[in-house]
C-alpha cells in the first residue's frame, strides 16, 4: 500500500513538471462510449464510468491542452487474477503528438517511478527480470500475428478469432524480458482512434504489454464526428442484438469532437503498474478490497 | 452454464467425461472479448486437459456429489467403502486407491464425489490417526545426533518419526505430505 502511495505521487510529480493539469471529471454519467465487449454497471438510468475518456476529450475540445487524471472505472463481468470490476485509470491526454509520443511518455513515466522507487531499469516480474530500458521493443499487428498466428487479421478481419489468438499465442510469443509494444489495430478495432491516413486498414492505436500484462492503451485522437458517431453506432446494434438492450449515444461527446484539435491520448492500468512494480501475482495483492472482499 | 460462472473448483461435463477445474484464467486485452482458460483435471483418470472459451459460451455442468464412506477391507486387489448413510458397499480397483492405501485402517472416514452412481474417486481426510507397529528404540548416542528414525504404521507404511516416538505409540500423519505431524496418545 505504501508503495502505490508513492506510485501516485511519482506519477503526479512527472505529469506537472510536464504541464499537465489534474483533474476529476463525473463517475456517474448519463451516457458511456458504447464499446460491446465492455458493459457498464447501470446507476438508475445513468451508468459508472467505464474510462474518463469522453469527459477529457471535451475538455480539450474546449481549449484544454495538457490533462492528467487518476480515476475509479467500472466494467462489469471482469473479474480475474488481473480484472476486479472496479479499478484505477490512469489516463493522460494533449494536444498534438500522436500514439506513438503517448507509448514514449508511458517509458519515461515508467522508468521515473522505476528509479525513484530504487528500483531502477530492471525489474523482477513473477521471478522474471525484465529490461525497462529505452527504447521499447514495437511491432505491428499484422506482423505480430502472421508470425505467431500466422495470419493477417489486416487483410482478413475476423474478431473473435483475434481475441482468442491474441491471449493464447500473440502474447505469449512476446520475449518475456522486454516491454512490447503491439501496434497498428486493424480498421475495425480503432475504437476511438484515427486510422492510419495513408493506410486507411489500420488505426493509429497501440497497446503496451509488460510481463504478460495488458498496461497502456494509445490512440491519436479520431477527430471525424460523422465517423466516431458510425462506429459508436455499430456498437450500439451489436449490443442490442447480442444483449437485448439499448444503449444511449453520447451526443454530448459527438459534438465535441467535432471540435477536437490534433490530439492524442492513453489510458493505463494503475493497478497493473503497481503490480509490475511490487511483483504482484494478483490484483487483489494491490488493492485495499476487491469485490470479493468488500 | 454460462462460461462466465465457471470457477476453480466447479466441475464440467465434456463429451460425458466430468473434469475438475484445476485453474481458471479469465483475460480480456484491448476491449476484446473475454477469453477464459481453463485447466481441467479427468475425474476419472486424472489426466489434464487445457481447454479455451469465450465470454458468452456455455459450458455443461457435471453434477457430482460428495458423499461420506467408511472404509470396511480389502481383499488385495478391492478395496471396499460402504455410504455411511445407505450402507451401501462400493468396490474401488487398488489402482484407483493408489498410495492412499497407506492411510486407510478399517472405520477410516472418506469422502467420495460420486456422478450419479459412478464414484469418482476418494478423498483422504487431512489427518489420520495410525498405530506404531515397529520403530527401532534408541540408543542414548543416537538421541543426541539423530532427530527422527524410521517407524513403520499399522497399515505398512514407512514414515520418519521423532526418537520419543515408541511402538504402541498413536501418531497423528498429514495425508496430503505422509508426514508426522504429533503424538496423539503413548502405550503405558
Amino acid at each position: 500500500m505504501e508503495r502505490r502511495a508513492l506510485i501516485y505521487e511519482f506519477t503526479r510529480a512527472f505529469f506537472r513538471e510536464r504541464g499537465f493539469h489534474e483533474i476529476e471529471t463525473p463517475i456517474r454519467v448519463p451516457a458511456v462510449a458504447p464499446e460491446a465487449q465492455i458493459v457498464p454497471f447501470e446507476s438508475e438510468n445513468w451508468f459508472l464510468s467505464t474510462s474518463p475518456e469522453l469527459y477529457m476529450k471535451r475538455l480539450l475540445a474546449a481549449g484544454y491542452d495538457r490533462l492528467f487524471q487518476i480515476s475509479r472505472c467500472f466494467r462489469k463481468g471482469e473479474r480475474g487474477r488481473w480484472h476486479n470490476q472496479e479499478f484505477t485509470m490512469l489516463e493522460w491526454y494533449q494536444t498534438g503528438g500522436d500514439y506513438l509520443q503517448m507509448v514514449q511518455d508511458t517509458a519515461e513515466l515508467v522508468l521515473t517511478i522505476a528509479s525513484k522507487l530504487g528500483i531502477g531499469s530492471i525489474i523482477n516480474y513473477r521471478s522474471q527480470r525484465i529490461d525497462l530500458a529505452l527504447p521499447w521493443p514495437k511491432t505491428t499487428v499484422r506482423n505480430a500475428f502472421l508470425c505467431a498466428a500466422g495470419w493477417d487479421p489486416i487483410t482478413r478481419p475476423d474478431p473473435l478469432r483475434f481475441d482468442i489468438d491474441l491471449v493464447t499465442k500473440v502474447i505469449p510469443s512476446f520475449a518475456p524480458d522486454r516491454p512490447t509494444v503491439l501496434l497498428d489495430y486493424p480498421a475495425a478495432m480503432a475504437s476511438l482512434a484515427r486510422l492510419k491516413p495513408n493506410e486507411p486498414t489500420v488505426s493509429e492505436r497501440a497497446e503496451i504489454f509488460i510481463g504478460g500484462l495488458e498496461l497502456a492503451n494509445a490512440y491519436s485522437e479520431l477527430r471525424d464526428a460523422q465517423e466516431q458517431e458510425r462506429r459508436f453506432q455499430t456498437e450500439i446494434e451489436q449490443i442490442e442484438r447480442e444483449q437485448h438492450h439499448k444503449i444511449a449515444m453520447p451526443w454530448r461527446f459527438l459534438q465535441a469532437v467535432a471540435h477536437l484539435p490534433s490530439c492524442s491520448g492513453i489510458a493505463l492500468g494503475m493497478d497493473r503498474l503497481v503490480m509490475l512494480l511490487c511483483n504482484a501475482d494478483s490484483i487483489d495483492e494491490v488493492v485495499t478490497f476487491t469485490m470479493d472482499t468488500a | 452454464m454460462d462460461i462466465g460462472d465457471v470457477r476453480k473448483g466447479s466441475k464440467l461435463l465434456i463429451n460425458g467425461i466430468p473434469y475438475n477445474v484445476d485453474e481458471a484464467e479469465f483475460m480480456k486485452p484491448g476491449k476484446g472479448r473475454a477469453i477464459y482458460r481453463l485447466k481441467l483435471r479427468n475425474l476419472l483418470d486424472d489426466s489434464t486437459l487445457d481447454i479455451t472459451h469465450h465470454s458468452g459460451e456455455k459450458v455443461e455442468e457435471a453434477h457430482v456429489s460428495n458423499y461420506e464412506m467408511q472404509y470396511l477391507y480389502n481383499d488385495g486387489e478391492h478395496y471396499v467403502f460402504m455410504n455411511t448413510e445407505t450402507f451401501e458397499q462400493y468396490l474401488f480397483d487398488k489402482e484407483k486407491i493408489g498410495d492412499k492405501k497407506h492411510f486407510l485402517k478399517e472405520g477410516t472416514l472418506v469422502t467420495v464425489p460420486m456422478m450419479g452412481e459412478k464414484p469418482l474417486g476418494i478423498s483422504l481426510p487431512t489427518f489420520v490417526e495410525l498405530e506404531v507397529r515397529e520403530s527401532a528404540t534408541t540408543t542414548k548416542a543416537d538421541t543426541i545426533t539423530a532427530q527422527t528414525k524410521a517407524a513403520v504404521l499399522e497399515t505398512g507404511y514407512t514414515i520418519g518419526v521423532p526418537t520419543f516416538v515408541k511402538e504402541g505409540d498413536i501418531i497423528k500423519i498429514d495425508t496430503r505430505t505422509g508426514t508426522y505431524v504429533e503424538r496423539v496418545s503413548t502405550k503405558k
